[in-house]
């Protein structure tokens, strides 16, 4: 029998993406205004804080775990950054990559609670989320913080409004996390894990290991999104990314990653990501409230899934 | 006749994708007996006790219940005709209370919103106390002892009026003193013309509290016995009598020196002093009963539970082994009964699967070299002949037996000296089983040790070059191959039950 390798890649984010699409038409119909390239930008900067996030967010979720924290540690870690800044003197470069080790570290110490307690990922980020958001309030007693050295705001700067800096280290962070879940042994042994725990531990993998620095990566991917953001804000705020974790599980699901783990890539969650981005545009344009546009937002969570739902009791169904 | 018969089952057929499960079954059960239903693992009792509980439809046959037609279906029907079953996993909720358990689901109530505790609890402590048991009504239920949980089993069959309780080897779990009280409740069931289907692999039991006996082997019913009348050779005799079709598959092959020795190995209640040694080239087939604590030594041998006592050597070294991976780095590897459960990531590709143990050959640095892991993966699924449209087919979209070759493959891939099999044919049809046992073969040849878990009888001595037979977590012998049959090795997997019940009492 000669089997031929490539056959039956499917390609699953198809439909998220024909779907991504026709958002992006329907709402540039509703505003021209939509499609300028100044808007397009704006877009960018907006979804940059969720993008990195949500990258974190999707090993986490691909592992059968969740992280309710992550909002609590771009705030926390955002402040650190900027008291070493202005009360220490620190380099940004040095500041930068003290932030993003505080967010690996943090990470870890969710990871630690998560595989030594036997801890259901759940409850021990939701009780970080209390403590590293508590602890942000507490660093400056709930002050923020401004105007940071040119030095530090560099990472934003722009080349006739491109702010090329920012999107090179979008592509480089997505290409090497795409990277790494295909094309290392750590990739393979997270969907392994995510898709049946008994089997990864029986086949020779140090679950909890792997499971660990899984939190690791999300926390520094967190530090990532925490220079980002206060380098766009110029400033650091206790209340910063305040219900990021929700945009960011948003993305990772609409993406088409199973709660459940074990399925799902990263493609989808860049997709996810863009629709919730340009979602919040187009309504901001058409001057929808706050509020409409949250309803919107959760429809949109739950049609995705149910759409994902269905799509695989189909699939399960031809074959039976 | 003095008593009628109050279930009529006859010529009851049950198929199932690839498999005859049963094949004309007939049971007849009187009215107050206390009814054996005898065979060896996989012969279909619990095939059909499922159908006459109602989990299972029948393919063909008659059921006749207190001399009605009926067709059951449904596990609701059963339990209104008065048919009540006791698995032996048992099915309470540990967090309710007793009584709360007894009338789940058929609570009575007060008013429309509220439940009549008054009288939940009351019905409960009177059935209770009609069974003479030491159990509350408004004990939880994850507080009681699995002997007394077994009696809240039928308190609530009971109540739903049972006028047949099904007991699938309620004793296994229980000590003799339990055992001894379940047996008082038994006949007081009996004295009140209720009948018992009683499942046991303990003769000696049945001998004791059973009237009559329905001896079922490979599907059919063999034969129907007055318990007066008989012994315990002759149901052993009945239950594996049967000639070796030729489906096991011989080749002619070199054993050579020992390669794999197990000393002393410890490992809770089920794995104790475990010790054997495989060649290479030998298949030693572990026998014995389901829950002999055959599994656990499997499972304590690979590092996945904590062993307590014992060594392993491998190649004439030790190997300190605390994980799988210090099993797999050690040269063993572990193929689980547990296909969908611990062998297999059905989520994932069958070529995932196939490399999840090796990724490392694969390995540059960090990066995982894919071409290579895919030139390796369709060798395999060549080599095992596999049937697959790609090797990017999740692998739950596979056929048993070729999800069964995608796990040999696994091991294979892995490089192994030894090979742990569980169960290796379970649940796939004959024609996978014949190629399951030439790879079995192709391995052995190529001077690797098997140790080879099988519960179907003809299977183990159509295999094995050696049998190893266990019976609650101890060694009970050694079988050489023209030694064996399937009598010498039921009387180790049974017999040393007696032995152990006179050691401990």
């Amino acid at each position: 029998m000669k089997l031929k390798a490539k056959e039956g890649k499917g390609v699953s984010y198809l439909g998220i993406l024909i779907a991504f699409l026709a958002l992006c038409v329907v709402i540039s119909f509703a505003s021209p205004y939509f499609l300028t390239p100044s808007n397009l930008l704006n877009i960018t900067q907006q979804i940059s804080t969720n993008f990195f996030i949500a990258i974190g967010m999707t090993f986490i979720i691909l592992i059968g775990g969740i992280d309710l924290s992550v909002g609590s540690i771009v705030a926390l870690d955002g402040l650190l950054m900027a008291l070493m800044m202005k009360n220490l003197n620190m380099p940004s470069l040095l500041t930068m990559i003290l932030g993003l080790l505080i967010g690996a570290l943090i990470g870890l110490v969710t990871g630690l609670l998560i595989t030594i307690f036997d801890l259901p990922a759940f409850i021990s980020t939701l009780g970080m989320m209390y403590v590293v958001r508590g602890a942000a309030y507490t660093v400056t007693g709930g002050q923020p913080v401004y105007t940071f050295p040119e030095s530090f705001l560099a990472i934003m700067s722009r080349v006739n409004g491109v702010p090329v800096i920012m999107l090179i280290i979008m592509v480089i962070v997505f290409a090497v996390a795409a990277y790494v879940l295909k094309y290392t042994r750590y990739g393979r042994y997270i969907y392994a894990i995510g898709g049946n725990r008994n089997c990864a531990k029986l086949s020779g993998i140090n679950v909890k290991k792997v499971e660990c620095i899984a939190y690791v990566i999300n926390g520094f991917c967190c530090g990532i999104s925490a220079i980002i953001l206060m380098a766009r804000l110029d400033s650091a705020v206790p209340t910063n990314a305040d219900g990021a974790e929700m945009d960011a599980i948003a993305a990772v699901v609409i993406g088409g990653t199973s709660m459940s783990g074990g399925e799902g890539h990263l493609v989808g969650t860049l997709i996810g990501v863009l629709i919730i981005g340009v979602i919040a545009n187009g309504m901001n344009l058409l001057n929808i409230s706050q509020g409409m546009q949250k309803v919107v937002k959760g429809a949109i969570i739950v049609l995705a899934v149910i759409v994902d739902v269905m799509r695989r009791k189909r699939s399960a169904t031809v074959k039976a | 006749m003095a008593e009628p018969y109050v279930l009529k089952m006859s010529n009851i057929t049950k198929r199932f994708p690839g498999v005859l499960a049963l094949d004309h079954v007939s049971l007849q059960v009187k009215k107050g007996e206390v009814h054996a239903l005898l065979g060896e693992n996989g012969a279909g009792k619990s095939t059909l006790m499922k159908i006459l509980a109602g989990a299972y439809v029948k393919d063909e046959g008659e059921i006749e219940l207190f001399s009605q037609k009926t067709e059951l279906g449904t596990p609701r029907i059963a339990e209104e005709l008065g048919v009540g079953i006791i698995y032996q996993e048992l099915n309470l909720i540990p967090t309710l209370t007793v009584a709360e358990n007894i009338f789940l689901g058929r609570y009575q109530m007060s008013n429309a919103v509220k439940i009549d505790w008054k009288q939940l609890y009351e019905e409960a402590d009177k059935l209770l106390a009609e069974l003479d048991v030491d159990v509350k009504s408004t004990d939880y239920v994850k507080n009681l002892r699995i002997a007394q949980q077994q009696m809240v089993e039928v308190a609530k069959a009971l109540s739903m009026n049972a006028k047949i309780i099904v007991m699938d080897e309620p004793t296994s779990p229980l000590t003799e003193k339990e055992t001894q009280n379940l047996f008082r409740i038994i006949r007081k069931l009996k004295a009140e013309e209720i009948s018992i289907i009683y499942i046991s692999h303990r003769l000696e039991e049945v001998m004791e509290i059973c009237d009559r006996a329905t001896v079922m082997r490979d599907g059919c019913t063999i034969q129907e016995l007055n318990i007066a009348d008989t012994n315990m050779d002759e149901i052993i005799r009945l239950m594996v009598g049967r000639e070796l079709k030729d489906k096991y598959p011989r080749i002619e092959k070199e054993i050579g020196e020992e390669i794999f020795r197990v000393e002393g190995i410890c490992a809770g209640p089920k794995v104790n002093d475990i010790s054997f040694s495989i060649r290479a080239g030998e298949v030693l087939c572990l026998g014995g009963l389901v829950g002999a604590g055959r599994t656990e030594t499997a499972r304590a041998i690979f590092g996945l539970d904590k062993k307590t006592a014992g060594k392993i050597w491998l190649d004439g070294k030790e190997c300190v082994i605390h994980s799988s991976r210090d099993a797999i780095d050690a040269g063993i590897g572990y193929v689980t009964e547990d296909r969908k459960g611990e062998g297999l990531v059905l989520k994932l590709s069958v070529g995932e699967n196939i490399t999840l143990a090796s990724l490392t050959q694969f390995c540059h640095g960090p990066h995982l070299n894919l071409k290579a892991e895919e030139t390796s993966i369709l060798d395999y699924v060549e080599k095992l002949k596999i049937k697959t449209p790609s090797v990017y087919q999740k692998v739950e979209n596979l056929s048993g037996g070729n999800q069964q070759k995608v796990v040999l493959a696994k091991w294979l891939l892995s490089d192994c000296k030894v090979l742990i099999l569980d169960e290796p044919t379970r649940g796939i049809d004959v024609g996978a089983k014949i190629e399951v046992y030439n790879l079995i073969n192709d391995m052995t040849k190529a001077g690797k040790a098997v140790l080879a878990i099988t519960s179907e009888i003809p299977e183990l001595l159509g295999i094995c070059d050696r049998v190893m037979v266990m019976s609650r977590g101890r060694v009970t012998g050694f079988l050489e191959r023209d030694e064996a049959d399937q009598e010498s090795i039921m009387r180790l997997a049974v017999g040393a039950e007696e032995a152990m019940k006179g050691m401990a009492s």
